[in-house]
């Protein structure tokens, strides 16, 4: 009895299909709220655009620079002169896009007070907005890290597409995460802070600037309990070796899949719950 | 059966046993464990508003008045949907447009137009109809090459000016305004009241709070008076005003009563006043004896009988006409004409006081008469007796030319010059 309760409880709390609707009703607003955003990120600056290459080809630069000639890291069975960028590309563009869109989630409520006080609208466009301004800068830089595989003869060829299963469980895992600290961040602000700490520390702990090879050997099986790991590893593994990963890593992302929708559903059942709330806090 | 055909109308607004409270928790902490325990319960809730029941018909204008505090803006909040009700439920038909406060929520770092077109979509109007509307919003907020900066160089009253325009681009449903027009200059209040007039015509629902009472009585046809979360009035605005100047006497003056009148006796007004001296009669006069209907330009005389109930060194008697609608027509009082005499009234004894209007050159129509006993020339700092609405007369037209309004001036007259008249010929 108690349990049916409960279950009726968390199936009037799904998403589906009235936030559909909310979202297909508002698209205009959430389409031109995310161009307002890009257009915003560059206002007042004299490079304006260059800005979304020049960051992270700089960070891709100093860490090729660091790890693969000074600490001479080198990639096992990798021979390609481009090897290790393109191992950290793979890794590190993807990461960027998982902690830009987060960073930009945990916050979206708080810093829309404004508008979530003097407007109504469904607020589940706040958390798409963000989600869409990320995805935005993060396809143009993977564009150029595209036609840096072609020019420089690496590209993976027809096992590329392996990466969107992987790609489409990341975004699921961001929103979930997203929608429960952006959220909780509105009660206590701590949110805020911790997930600028956890992302340093989740950072360390995914294989992206160096290979799984540098750690020791009790660690290697340790480091696949983080989603983030594996998705990397994903990444990785079809750019650096143009083929898709094997069976073992097939199964960890579906492992993956699942934390993703468990997390996906708790961040949004707190946010049904706490929403009524939120403005009160605000 | 009327009812319930205007509840669904689009445009009519319906509060059922609408209440809102806040959560407040000892600690932070405390609202983590009810987190991490929702059996267990650690906050207690505060109610700012409760048991509202409201019905507006469409193309209905509501003031809503109050101290502050009194849960004006939470009602709205509530209303516009941008506060969850705790209980009951707010319901609105048809399209709502809000302006809470300052603005409509405006990011300070676009453009006004960017902030325009959000606000716009907000509304939920689409991307043609924007398109369409854009260049009469940019008109009616009169802010020139400002729409294409950055809102955060705007002032208050420029920012308004857009929220408005845009607010109201598109004729909505249900228009709510909370205070928001305060801040702008009164050349744009009026642009801004004619245009909700306009709207009101063509039937459009109007909710709005102000501390302003001539812009209640001039906009609203209904005025609702909040006091600690609940209504404690209802009525055309006039009454409802009256009221609550009591309540915001009965502040500063403790020992004082205020009581609504009795439904269906209007003229018999709000008494407020702490009683050291006191109101017995008040009667209208023509020339020949008691009167309630006068001719344009009829002499008026308001006997006052008053009692002196303790020692005062100073007593004041006024008396105001206000119109049909509230508007303050006329007002004066024994200091302002130096009338002597009621200082030295002895205690605990009466007095008459003959107020003479020679000519009562107001306008045809209703209008009411309130009278006041008080110290100084502020009556609200030392309110003995004020009587809201203590006799009420008629104005018929006479024998004079017609004339529209509520005043007739003096000695108006019109001449013609170099004109050339019909069928006379021009010579050289």
């Amino acid at each position: 009895m108690h349990l049916k309760q409960m279950g009726r409880r968390w199936a009037n709390s799904l998403p589906l299909p009235g936030v559909v609707r909310d979202v297909w009703r508002f698209r205009a607003f959430i389409l031109g709220s995310v161009r307002r955003d890009i257009e915003a990120q560059f206002r007042g600056s004299l490079l304006g655009a260059a800005w979304l290459f020049i960051q992270p080809l700089a960070m891709i630069l100093v860490y090729t620079l660091i790890f693969s000639n000074v600490m001479g890291s080198r990639l096992a069975g990798v021979s390609s002169m481009y090897g290790y960028s393109v191992y950290l590309c793979a890794g590190l563009l993807t990461w960027n896009f998982f902690s830009e869109s987060l960073g930009r989630l945990q916050g979206v409520f708080v810093n829309n007070s404004n508008l979530l006080k003097k407007a109504a609208f469904p607020r589940i466009c706040l958390p798409l907005i963000a989600l869409g301004g990320a995805t935005f800068n993060f396809l143009v830089i993977f564009g150029l890290f595209f036609l840096f595989l072609f020019s420089s003869g690496n590209f993976p060829g027809w096992a590329v597409v392996g990466i969107l299963p992987a790609l489409a469980v990341q975004l699921l895992l961001t929103l979930g995460l997203g929608m429960l600290t952006a959220t909780m961040n509105v009660f206590f602000r701590d949110v805020g802070q911790l997930v600028n700490m956890g992302l340093l520390f989740l950072f360390w702990l995914t294989p992206i600037v160096y290979p799984v090879t540098v750690l020791p050997e009790w660690a290697r099986a340790w480091i696949w309990i983080n989603p983030l790991a594996v998705l990397t590893h994903h990444y990785q593994h079809i750019f650096l070796h143009g083929s898709l990963p094997d069976r073992p890593a097939w199964l960890a992302l579906g492992a993956v899949t699942l934390v993703a929708m468990a997390l996906t559903l708790l961040g949004w059942r707190v946010y049904k719950v706490r929403a009524p709330e939120m403005a009160d806090e605000l | 059966m009327s009812h319930i055909d205007s509840a669904l109308a689009k445009g009519s607004i319906d509060l059922f046993n609408l209440g809102k409270a806040y959560r407040r928790y000892p600690t932070r902490w405390a609202r983590l464990r009810e987190w991490i325990q929702p059996g267990k319960v650690r906050h207690e809730l505060q109610w700012v508003l409760r048991a509202m029941n409201l019905h507006v018909p469409p193309g209905q204008a509501v003031g809503v008045i109050g101290r502050n505090g009194a849960g004006k803006s939470t009602l709205l909040k509530m209303m516009t949907g941008t506060s969850t009700p705790t209980e009951g439920s707010a319901r609105l038909h048809g399209r709502v447009a809000a302006l809470l406060e300052l603005g409509m929520g405006f990011h300070p770092d676009f453009t006004g137009r960017q902030n325009a077109w959000m606000a716009a979509q907000l509304l939920g109007l689409a991307g043609h109809e924007i398109e369409q509307a854009m260049p009469g919003i940019e008109a009616f907020a009169e802010i020139g090459h400002y729409m294409d900066e950055p809102v955060r160089t705007y002032s208050s009253g420029m920012q308004v000016r857009l929220a408005f325009s845009v607010a109201t681009a598109v004729r909505p449903d249900v228009l709510i305004v909370d205070e928001a027009l305060a801040v702008g200059d009164v050349y744009f209040q009026h642009k801004c009241f004619s245009r909700i007039r306009d709207f009101r015509q063509e039937g459009m629902t109007l909710m709005f709070v102000s501390h302003d009472p001539g812009a209640i009585k001039s906009l609203c046809d209904r005025a609702v008076l909040l006091d600690g979360g609940r209504i404690v009035a209802d009525d055309v605005p006039d009454q409802v005003l009256d009221l609550y100047n009591a309540l915001v006497a009965e502040r500063e003056n403790r020992g004082f009563e205020a009581s609504p009148a009795p439904v269906g006796q209007r003229h018999v007004g709000v008494r407020s006043g702490d009683g050291r001296a006191s109101l017995l009669e008040v009667n209208l006069h023509n020339a020949l004896g008691p009167a309630r209907v006068f001719q344009v330009g009829d002499p008026l005389f308001l006997r006052i009988r008053l009692c002196k109930n303790a020692e005062l060194t100073d007593l004041t008697a006024g008396f105001l006409i206000r119109d049909r609608l509230g508007n303050d027509v006329f007002g004066t009082n024994t200091w302002h004409v130096r009338a002597e005499g009621l200082a030295d009234v002895w205690p605990g004894t009466t007095a008459e006081l003959y107020w003479q209007i020679p000519e009562l050159n107001l306008g045809p129509g209703s209008y009411t008469i309130s009278v006041a006993l008080h110290g100084d020339m502020t009556h609200v700092e030392n309110s003995y007796d004020w009587w809201d609405k203590a006799a009420l007369f008629e104005v018929v037209r006479g024998a004079e030319p017609l004339f529209e309004g509520v005043c007739r001036l003096q000695n108006v007259s019109a001449s013609v010059t170099h004109v050339t008249l019909k069928g006379e010929k021009v010579t050289a």
